[in-house]
């Protein structure tokens, strides 16, 4: 059982009457010969590794390598706790976790790349924070991520996950696109709902570059994992409201590739562009080399 | 790429903050300790490019040594390498070089030197997404990724030793899947690459050294 793209998944859908996430996990269930069981218990060492990542961002912040980030998502912690926040436990709960595990990431911390470094806040955020909310079993999220897997595989096959080619659009917008989908399937969406909301994210995030400040995974892809997953819940929202998403999710995955191949090497993680190219940032960037050269001398 | 596993897209668990620039760095110096034989005295990195200029702000220099300690890339201990370094007796010296323009971004030398003075100078890429590919050792371009089981050897350049090596993978019964021979000049060292599918016996790797003209055979699983 396997596919290429949306369309053909859908098709297998409709057809033997699974979910995304059944669909995906017989599919890995045929690829690696392994049982059900087996790839279940995988997927669950994953999600931990994922939720440790978040609690130690909250319980132990960290300084990051380059010294930009640490404690973002305790202070966002504290924010709500105090019953200060302005968008609500879920959304702020989302946000604080997305940039929690970048925290971790950049601090030299044991992350799951989903879907990839840069980007491995969004979905962890997502759906721990739902979890959170809703008092959801551990074996409902380990489908969850076979959900988003399988949207990952799709953008991944047909366009592009690296920032170094398609642009944050790429990283940022296929994994807001994997937890919108997740989620929507999450809270009882079908099949076609999931890929109207991963669409739309993808949607709302096209054009977006990549521009990290001294080429490191600090700012600004902290707080864009943050709004990747508010970005997400936005998707799935709309998506289990009922709203459509009006261009098929193969034709909106070809259109990122298209935009991302037009885009200058200036902005595509080369810390030529964008944010990166701001006299603050290049200040910042010298101060962080200098540091670095003093400390490499014995 | 129909072969994409869920846990390529959801994974892989890693030491952050870069697939190129931590967890790719750590394997590169990974395969090249498995190149060498023998005990590991001191370690030398050279690195170039985006390596050079961005190594300590991705904790480059920290993958490179447990990569050298033989760590996993989801090992929390990458953070902690310089005192799993010092506890190991390997001394190290870090060199960054920002003159060699005509070079992949993330390549890095690797001098080994081991307990009886040999050398061996090892030149790395990290090609994205945690990959690593070994391009070069003492001098001679090769290519050498982590894909498959193999055997690599250092040997003579002379007739009959190319042979020598298939018949001993033939007389175990294990196919070759990939095999490479790389040199610097006629008649002086070549190196080659046998890949297989399965795995290979440590029985072939004796028989591999019993001839007057290997130097050296290693096998990297």
């Amino acid at each position: 059982m396997n596919f290429t793209n949306a369309e053909k998944l859908l098709n297998l859908c409709d057809e033997k009457h699974l979910s995304i996430a059944e669909v995906m996990l017989q599919r890995e269930m045929e690829l690696s010969d392994k049982e059900q069981t087996e790839l279940l218990d995988e997927m669950e060492k994953t999600f931990a590794v994922m939720k440790n990542a978040v609690r130690g961002a909250i319980e132990n912040p960290q300084k990051s390598m380059g010294g930009l980030i640490g404690g973002e998502a305790k202070k966002l912690t504290i924010h709500r706790e105090a019953g200060k926040s302005v968008c609500g436990s879920c959304l702020s709960k989302a946000i604080a976790y997305a940039m929690g595990t970048l925290e971790v990431n950049a601090s030299m911390g044991l992350i799951v790349a989903a879907v990839t470094a840069g980007s491995s806040g969004i979905l962890p955020g997502v759906l721990l924070s739902i979890q959170e909310e809703e008092q959801i079993e551990d074996a409902r999220i380990v489908m969850a991520l076979y959900n988003a897997a399988a949207i990952g595989y799709i953008v991944s096959h047909n366009a592009t996950v690296a920032g170094a080619e398609g642009g944050c659009q790429a990283e940022v917008g296929t994994a807001s696109a994997m937890a919108a989908s997740s989620l929507t399937e999450l809270m009882g969406g079908t099949p076609r709902q999931c890929f109207s909301a991963a669409g739309t994210a993808l949607t709302n995030l096209m054009g977006l570059i990549c521009d990290p400040i001294a080429g490191l995974v600090e700012l600004p892809c902290q707080s864009r994992n943050g709004m990747g997953a508010a970005n997400a819940i936005i998707c799935a929202e709309a998506a289990l409201a009922g709203i459509e998403q009006k261009i098929p999710f193969d034709e909106i995955v070809a259109a990122m590739k298209k935009v991302g191949n037009s885009m200058p090497c200036e902005w595509r993680e080369t810390a030529l562009g964008g944010i990166a190219a701001t006299p603050m940032a290049k200040k910042l960037e010298k101060q962080i080399f200098n540091d670095s050269v003093n400390e490499a001398q014995p | 790429m129909e072969g994409t596993s869920a846990f390529e897209i959801i994974g892989p668990k890693m030491i952050g903050p870069s697939s190129s620039h931590t967890a790719g760095a750590l394997k590169i110096a990974q395969m090249a300790c498995k190149l060498v034989e023998g005990n590991i005295k001191n370690v030398h990195f050279i690195l170039y490019g985006s390596f050079a200029r961005t190594y300590k702000g991705h904790g480059t220099d920290k993958a490179l040594l447990a990569g050298i300690l033989g760590f996993e890339t989801d090992d929390i201990r990458i953070r902690e390498a310089y005192r799993y370094i010092g506890e190991s007796g390997i001394s190290y010296a870090f060199e960054a070089d920002y003159a060699e323009q005509e070079i992949h971004p993330n390549t890095v030398d690797i001098i080994i030197t081991g307990n009886e003075e040999q050398t061996t100078k090892i030149r790395g890429v990290s090609v994205g997404g945690g990959k690593a590919v070994i391009m070069g050792i003492n001098g001679a371009d090769i290519r050498l990724t982590n894909e498959y089981n193999m055997v690599f050897t250092t040997q003579e350049d002379v007739p009959g030793v190319v042979t020598h090596i298939t018949g001993c993978f033939a007389k175990a019964a294990v196919n070759i899947a990939f095999m490479s021979l790389f040199r610097k000049e006629k008649g002086v060292l070549a190196y080659t690459v046998i890949e297989v599918d399965g795995i290979i016996p440590h029985s072939v790797l004796d028989n591999i050294r019993d001839c007057e003209h290997i130097i050296n055979a290693v096998m990297i699983c």
